[in-house]
């Protein structure tokens, strides 16, 4: 069985791109000689940052002959459909078999396809991947037309077998001629190595200082650079980002390690981090009883006579110009108030129709404040934390590393002496970014994190900019699985429909600086337009229309395209009602926890059986009742029920279908004959205050138990009692009283959604 | 190789490139007599790297970043400063090897330091410019920027040309181990008259840097783009056969260097920071369209490629 290897060889490739870029050769070559019958034992692919580098073993030597049968028109058929088959097949008529089946005389073509030779197979295969290698950007060099990450110089690739002669699979891809031969480093081996097979060519790349394999070169940069920090008494900061970098810019890894100057110790060890990772890719070096990051890892890709010295000490001067721009930034920061620093917010465009960041700002400090009371924190201190929350964002060292937003305002918040808690907002507002990242769970946290999502989402809802599909520019999804988490891990009670709506509101209520805001006399718009200006309107109504009147040349809320004028004057634009719009951003909610609550093991029906009540805007309660529903319908009481239930529902719908009315009167205990009918009337009259009781106290399990108690005598009415009695009153009586059983099931949830019964 | 011996100044780092890259049979320009914002803007690089016709040229450009200017006070900032740039077109296969033989040539011993090509594409919205390439790293410190340009003034690059750029303060002051680039010897320090940069340029950065950020006349300033953007679309505007000549000569270059003149002015006017963030956008799009004209009225020239027979 044969083993193929495969290089490509060119300039550097960018790091970011070389594991995908392995993976993809991997898949593209196999699967290409696979659809043609060449099947392996085993392929592996491999990346440095000159090189894709693919190792299949166990190859076919050449693919299955294989023998094909088609089926043709048949013999009376006209004489283009025989024409259009042999062009199809590439026969002659002559070459064609002629058998006979029920309906008369058809065609087959039996095509014999030869196996082919596994080289010419390969040459085929990797000419193809190449030709359409899908790298993130490619370019054109030179006279050429190929298109490759960058300059491809030279293609190796050999066919190897135990105890032979290795054969090149020859091929040319625009004038690059395929090959036995590669290069080692650029500068510590330079000339041509001719290859044989796979274990070969790892072997003299490693004589020639290249490590083949991207996770030897980063294992060995762990190993040397944990040495070289335990030996000074530091640790490594790990970083699994940095070190796939780093192992995709070197062939040969040769760890240094540099300290950081004095003068450089004082600023925050977020700084440090970002600035040497961002900037010059250095891993840090911890003190372990400082915390204070105080060395740096550098990984160089040649091995220097001077011990890396020079290399070092070019390094180091970087380091320090670099983290001399930034101690300029943090004192020049902190020259500053918080609200001075986030005065040019008030200028900065948030996005050409929501206006400026200033306003966000503002209006999330207004909601911060209206979610305090629920969520447990000071209402003074959660305005005061929103409105400095996001001044960072106009500092110069967030404008030089914006992934430290936040964290830098907890530091300047912090020494600007502000009250921890508003310190830990501006960093932790902004969480949880992701399904996985922890939820912020300190009150004035929580109220301004969830107060800048609810934002997020009401503004983008204002301009009908939801995510669509894949489309999702502004994450939104990601802040409203944020809001519901917040909801869930911090139990907080609210509603939610309502913050929504306050938060149109909000909205609204900065228009008139900006714009003629008006209300509608009456309920309908009519060709005698009657404004009232929006000022004597107050407090906003969710449920009324709004109307812009644009006069300013200010454009939030609409595009250009969108500016109304009525013969010459402006024309009141009508705006979304707030309540229709909080509704439908409930609905996009509701899709975002029925996910997360499936994910935490509850089912889509048992979910859905909650949702349909309808109103259920406290996410929090919400999920109590899908918790204690889940249970219930897990239990036998429960499924038996569920089971009873059904049969209830099928008899009331079959029944109301056919007499063409709802039962949906309270039934009379004094029209009850059977006993089981008489037990069935006392367990509703005992139950029903008991689930209303229990709702009302929100003791869901309660509620389930009180509702468990009806089992019995549904399941014994079900057994001695025909509904269908022939004396019409007792009928409807009975059938009115099944529907008194769905209705009180109903107070719990909307059991026809739950699957099963 | 006696060149690898330290360079003593910074006239010596720029004639060794010069001799370098002339021995590799690059024509040695001079600087485009405009003000630039970086060697790319020289039309031996943006018009010539149009067009099928061979190319190979190597130059000093003097460039100038008005927002950059810290009135000679930053050890690495300046507003006016020179790049090295190199254009090959099309890009030879040995490139790299060819830029690294620069450095050596300057007396980076390959041996003794860690250069590095890491990821970056370069891409100018003024000029409707895009590349892929690298930034070169010598032990951790960008020296240069490297370029496979594949398109320019919105036209696709038909061979691709290689663009090299140095900055050559940052990388004299390097192989010369100058912390504050006013230090750096200009000439050879053992001349009878030795001049630091200092000498030559601490006082126009002092004058350039309060004229920048304050004094430019920004009413005068809008003027003057509003005129070469006018200038600019008039001269290609213009009957194409001169009637004095009786036949064809298409102005491609009077009009690119109005084209200049308007990139330089926005420069300033962001400098003076009267342009808000929206109105970037737009201005950086009017020199964009300016360079996509005078592109489109290059490639009709001879030197365009355009009069050759089966040219578009």
């Amino acid at each position: 069985m044969p083993d193929l290897l495969l290089e490509l060889f060119s300039e550097e490739i960018p790091a970011r791109m070389q594991g995908r870029a392995a993976a993809d050769l991997k898949k593209l070559v196999t699967d290409g000689l696979v659809a043609e019958g060449l099947t392996y034992a085993h392929a592996e692919a491999f990346a440095t940052p000159r090189r894709l580098a693919l190792a299949i073993s166990g190859l076919l030597k050449e693919t299955p002959a294989r023998r094909e049968e088609r089926k043709g028109p048949r013999v009376d058929a006209p004489e283009k459909a025989l024409e259009g088959f042999l062009r199809s097949t590439g026969l002659t008529k002559e070459q064609l078999e002629v058998r006979a089946d029920k309906k008369g005389e058809t065609y087959f073509a039996v095509i014999e396809r030869p196996g082919r030779p596994a080289s010419e197979v390969i040459a085929e295969v990797v000419q193809g991947v190449i030709a359409n290698f899908p790298w993130p950007r490619s370019m054109r060099w030179g006279a050429g037309n190929l298109r490759w990450v960058r300059p491809l110089h030279s293609i190796l690739c050999i066919l190897s077998e135990e105890g032979q002669e290795p054969e090149v699979v020859t091929f040319d891809v625009t004038g690059i001629v395929s090959g036995a031969t590669t290069q080692g480093h650029r500068f510590m081996s330079p000339g041509t190595i001719t290859v044989r097979d796979h274990d070969d060519y790892v072997d003299k790349l490693e004589a020639a200082h290249v490590i083949l394999d991207p996770a030897a070169r980063a294992d060995r940069i762990v190993h040397d650079a944990e040495q070289i920090a335990f030996a000074r008494g530091l640790e490594l900061v790990e970083d699994k980002g940095l070190l796939a970098e780093v192992a995709g810019l070197v062939e040969w890894p040769v760890v240094l390690a540099g300290k950081i100057e004095d003068r450089f110790l004082g600023l925050p060890p977020e700084v440090l981090q970002t600035s040497m990772k961002e900037h010059q890719k250095f891993f840090s070096l911890r003190n372990p009883a400082s915390e204070r990051i105080e060395g740096f890892v550098t990984v160089a890709n040649i091995v220097a006579p001077d011990g890396g010295e020079t290399i070092l000490a070019g390094n180091q001067r970087v380091l320090a110009a670099r983290l001399s721009d930034a101690a300029f930034f943090w004192e020049n920061d902190r020259r500053k108030s918080l609200e001075e620093m986030a005065a040019p917010l008030a200028e900065v465009t948030f996005h050409n129709k929501l206006g400026t960041q200033g306003e966000r700002i503002a209006r999330i400090a207004a909601l911060a404040r209206e979610i305090a009371p629920m969520v447990g924190a000071d209402p003074d201190m959660a305005e005061q934390a929103a409105k400095v929350a996001k001044a960072d964002l106009a500092s110069e060292m967030v404008y030089e590393f914006p992934e430290l937003q936040g964290v830098m305002g907890r530091y300047y918040a912090m020494e600007a002496g502000l009250p921890q808690p508003v310190a830990d907002a501006c960093r932790d507002h902004y969480a949880p970014l992701g399904p996985s990242d922890d939820v912020p769970t300190e009150p004035v946290s929580v109220a301004v994190s969830l107060a800048d999502k609810i934002d997020m989402l009401t503004g983008f809802w204002a301009i009908d900019e939801k995510p669509t599909g894949s489309k999702d520019p502004f994450a939104l999804r990601r802040a409203a699985l944020g809001i519901v988490r917040l909801i869930l891990e911090n139990s907080i009670r609210c509603d939610l429909n309502s913050l929504f709506q306050l938060s149109f509101v909000h909205r609204l209520e900065q228009f008139p600086e900006v714009f003629n805001v008006f209300v509608y006399d009456g309920d309908e718009p009519s060709d005698q337009l009657v404004l009232t200006a929006f000022g004597e309107h107050s407090p906003v109504d969710p449920g009324k229309d709004y109307f812009l009147l644009f006069e300013s040349p200010r454009n939030l809320y609409l595009g250009d395209d969108e500016m109304a004028f009525l013969n010459g004057e402006p024309k009141p634009f009508k705006l979304p009602k707030p309540a229709d719009l909080a509704y439908d951003l409930m609905t996009f909610i509701n899709d975002r926890i029925r996910v997360h609550l499936r994910d935490r093991g509850f089912g889509f029906d048992i979910i859905n059986a909650v949702t349909y009540l309808g109103g259920q805007d406290d996410l929090a309660l919400r999920t109590q009742r899908v918790e204690a529903l889940q249970k219930f319908i897990d239990s036998e009481d429960g499924a038996n029920l569920l089971t009873a239930y059904k049969r209830a529902a099928n008899i009331l719908t079959a029944e109301e279908k056919k007499d063409g009315v709802e039962y949906s009167y309270p039934p009379d205990a004094k029209f009850a004959r059977e006993d089981a009918e008489k037990a069935l009337f006392a367990a509703l009259d005992a139950a029903e205050p008991e689930i209303d009781r229990a709702l009302g106290a929100e003791d869901f399990g309660a509620a389930m138990t009180a509702m468990a108690g009806l089992r019995g005598p549904v399941d014994k009415f079900f057994d001695d009692v025909t509904v269908n009695d022939e004396n019409a009153i007792v009928r409807r009586n009975r059938l009115c009283l099944l529907n008194r059983i769905r209705e009180a099931m109903h107070k719990v949830a909307i059991f026809s959604a739950v699957e099963g019964g | 190789m006696a060149e690898t011996s330290a360079p003593r100044s910074f006239q010596e780092v720029i004639l060794r490139l010069q001799t370098y890259w002339a021995e590799k049979g690059c024509a040695i320009l001079q600087p485009y007599d405009m003000e630039v914002g970086a060697g790319t803007f020289h039309p031996a690089t943006t018009l010539r790297s149009l067009g099928s016709r061979p190319w190979t040229a190597a130059y000093v450009q003097p460039s100038r970043r008005p927002t950059d200017g810290r009135y000679g006070e930053n050890p690495n900032r300046l507003q006016h400063y020179y790049q090295y740039q190199v254009i090959i077109k099309p890009s030879p296969p040995d490139l790299q090897d060819l830029y690294l033989g620069s450095l050596e040539a300057i007396g980076i011993d390959m041996a003794l330091h860690d250069i590095r090509f890491v990821e970056d594409d370069w891409e100018s919205p003024t000029l409707g410019a895009a590349g892929l390439g690298w930034e070169v790293w010598c032990d951790g410190m960008e020296v240069s920027q490297f370029t496979y340009f594949q398109q320019v003034a919105g036209h696709d690059c038909r061979p691709v040309s290689g663009e090299l750029t140095y900055g050559l303060e940052r990388l004299a002051m390097y192989v010369l181990g100058i912390e504050h680039v006013m230090d750096m010897p200009f000439n050879d320090p053992a001349a009878p008259i030795p001049l630091t940069y200092g000498d030559v340029f601490r006082q126009t950065e002092r004058e350039y840097s309060r004229f920048n950020f304050d004094q430019a006349d920004t009413e005068i300033l809008l003027r003057h783009f509003d005129d070469a953007e006018r200038e600019c679309a008039s001269i290609l505007a213009a009957e194409a056969v001169d009637p004095k000549m009786g036949e064809a000569n298409v102005m491609a270059h009077p009009a690119y260097d109005q084209c200049i003149k308007a990139s330089h002015v926005f420069n300033l006017l962001d400098a003076r920071g009267v342009i808000s963030v929206t109105e970037r956008q737009a201005y950086i799009g009017r020199v964009r369209a300016l360079a996509k004209m005078c592109a489109d009225a290059f490639l009709s020239t001879e030197a365009g490629g355009g009069m050759e027979e089966g040219a578009a």
